[in-house]
């Protein structure tokens, strides 16, 4: 039943023009700075290799290609997250799903599905560009393969956010605006490292549980942080849409 | 007439805030009953049918869809029940084969079998020929049979359609309430309105709710009695005691009319027209007119809906709320 609610609102999402712009724009700026990260390695190759250094193409072009990544990645999810739930309020269709043999668990796990399969398609044709290289020699698929974890779910995170976010207005710039603002501030958390904050804050900001995995370092505690993440947000959405049926 | 109930509902109450929208409402609708849900803007319709398709908590109450509780087993009583809401809840950048298969799907029909509903919904509700467009291209009449064609999609044994014939032509209209009548035969419906010959048409059942409160409950035989029945007007060629006529069993009020007559209320279910002839005789009154006035159920519906009790067409024997069951 899920899957039947992810199906269809990945459908919709892809029904409409806004879906295929933003892979679109994303994969190029993606591609312009793939290249000029490239562009960087092609000129100090051969200084790393006189220098015996351990850093490769991997560490040079990808990890810093998926950095930039989570940063266009952050301005673009509100936009595709903004008419999840906030276009059905508008449009009273979510009458639909409320009268349907569904609990409202399912509901926000079928729209978040949905939205993070986007992401997911997304995810992929980025990490084709790295990939590519595979055609003119080796990559450390380890570093990679930890790069994209982290990316899937810092997108996972972002969903959850954006998800909740939608359900809470009836506009959906409303909702980009607020999701763009909660995960930039979420982002920008680190920045409390000094002053009163200086041990939680940064503790809790998504950028440093995110920075481990483009380094490589796979660490249990980042995982736990964006699982719990995601479903804390969720939690709030399942809550927020069981207000529609108890609140005034 | 001893079909199941579908639908019982009891003591159903909903607060916004401290505004109370539905006052303790209990009825019941039977299998094969078409059931007039009606009342003026903001009587509480469109609140009660929310809570009835669980799309809105109830305040205090039980709701039980043929045989199940709503609150306690929503997923087996909401796959009983189809819902049209106001405004059709239809996605209009898909085409209608595809939204049906998506209705088929959340309500939980096999996947072998959700080709033959959607071609069985289509067909009742006339869609064959638009099954490829876009339900945003289509016309407001075709939107809202696209909703009702979601709605019965799952032969639900209740189905609950609020206004369905809002802003759509007369022709259109015709065609609904004809469809109506047409899934009156096998399920039970529920329709919400606030045009009244609608009721009369297509309804077997009639409730009248004003301001939350349940103001009448009747069967649309009993309303149709009611209606012919109620009120007599009286012509003398003598004065005659109104004391006398409003000692009559039956009758409920007298009052003179412009122009010389009389206008005797009375209980629908005694009719004190012999009684009157007799006295008129013994006392020698004169009758010289005796005309039973039909009240029309616009008559009837302003009455209830005035909050005006005291004269009414109908109102006193079932102002207190929880009315008869037919």
């Amino acid at each position: 039943m899920i899957f039947t609610i992810a199906r269809n609102e990945l459908r919709r999402l892809f029904l409409s023009p806004l879906a295929w712009i933003i892979l679109a724009v994303v994969e190029f700026i993606l591609a312009w700075m793939f290249l000029q990260h490239l562009e960087g390695f092609l000129t100090i190759q051969s200084q790393l290799l006189g220098m015996n250094s351990e850093y490769g193409v991997t560490e040079v072009v990808a990890s810093p290609l998926f950095g930039n990544a989570a940063i266009v990645l952050l301005l673009v999810v509100p936009l595709v997250s903004m008419r999840l739930v906030t276009e059905e309020r508008r449009n009273k269709t979510l009458a639909l799903l409320y009268s349907a043999p569904l609990s409202m668990t399912e509901i926000v796990l079928g729209k978040y599905l949905g939205l993070y399969t986007f992401l997911l398609i997304q995810l992929l044709l980025i990490a084709l560009m790295p990939l590519s290289l595979l055609a003119g020699g080796g990559l450390d698929l380890g570093l990679l393969a930890s790069g994209l974890l982290g990316l899937a779910l810092l997108l996972g995170g972002f969903a959850a956010v954006g998800l909740f976010m939608s359900t809470l207005t009836q506009h959906q710039t409303v909702s980009a605006v607020s999701t763009f603002g909660m995960l930039l501030f979420f982002w920008l958390l680190d920045w409390a490292r000094t002053g009163t904050g200086g041990g939680v804050l940064p503790y809790l900001s998504l950028l440093n549980h995110t920075e481990p995995f483009l380094k490589g370092l796979f660490d249990t505690r980042d995982l736990a942080y964006h699982l719990l993440f995601i479903a804390t947000f969720l939690a709030l959405s399942v809550r927020r849409l069981d207000m529609d049926r108890l609140g005034g | 007439m001893h079909h199941t109930t579908l639908l019982q509902v009891d003591g159903l109450s909903r607060f916004y805030g401290p505004l109370q929208a539905v006052k303790n409402i209990s009825f019941e609708v039977r299998q094969g009953e078409v059931l007039g849900f009606l009342g003026p803007n903001g009587a509480g319709k469109t609140t009660t049918m929310q809570m009835l398709t669980g799309n809105l908590a109830p305040s205090q109450g039980r709701i039980n869809v043929a045989g199940h509780d709503l609150l306690d087993d929503p997923r087996a009583a909401k796959a009983a029940i189809g819902y049209l809401p106001e405004q059709p809840p239809v996605y209009r950048d898909l085409t209608v084969d595809e939204y049906l298969d998506y209705c088929a799907a959340l309500n939980r029909i096999e996947r072998g079998k959700r080709r033959a509903a959607r071609a069985a919904a289509k067909d009742k509700c006339g869609l064959n020929d638009v099954g490829r467009r876009l339900i945003g291209n289509l016309s407001k009449g075709y939107q809202q049979r696209v909703g009702i064609a979601q709605a019965i999609i799952h032969l639900p044994p209740v189905i609950i359609l609020d206004e369905p014939t809002a802003g759509l032509d007369p022709i259109q209209i015709r065609e609904i309430r004809h469809l109506v009548r047409e899934l009156g035969k096998e399920h039970s419906v529920i329709l919400s309105t606030h045009i009244l010959t609608e009721v009369q048409t297509v309804c077997s059942h009639v409730q009248i709710i004003n301001k939350g409160e349940l103001v009448l409950n009747v069967s649309s035989d009993d309303l149709a009695q009611r209606m012919q029945s109620s009120v007599l007007t009286l012509q003398f060629r003598n004065t005659p005691d109104l004391a006398a006529i409003a000692s009559v069993t039956g009758v409920k009020n007298v009052e003179t009319v412009e122009g010389g007559g009389l206008r005797v209320y009375h209980e629908p279910a005694s009719d004190p027209t012999d009684a009157l002839v007799k006295c008129s005789v013994e006392r020698n009154w004169g009758l010289a007119a005796l005309i039973p006035q039909r009240a029309s159920l616009e008559d009837i519906f302003l009455e209830l809906t005035k909050g005006d009790a005291t004269h009414g067409v109908a109102a006193a024997p079932h102002a207190t709320g929880s009315g008869e069951q037919a």
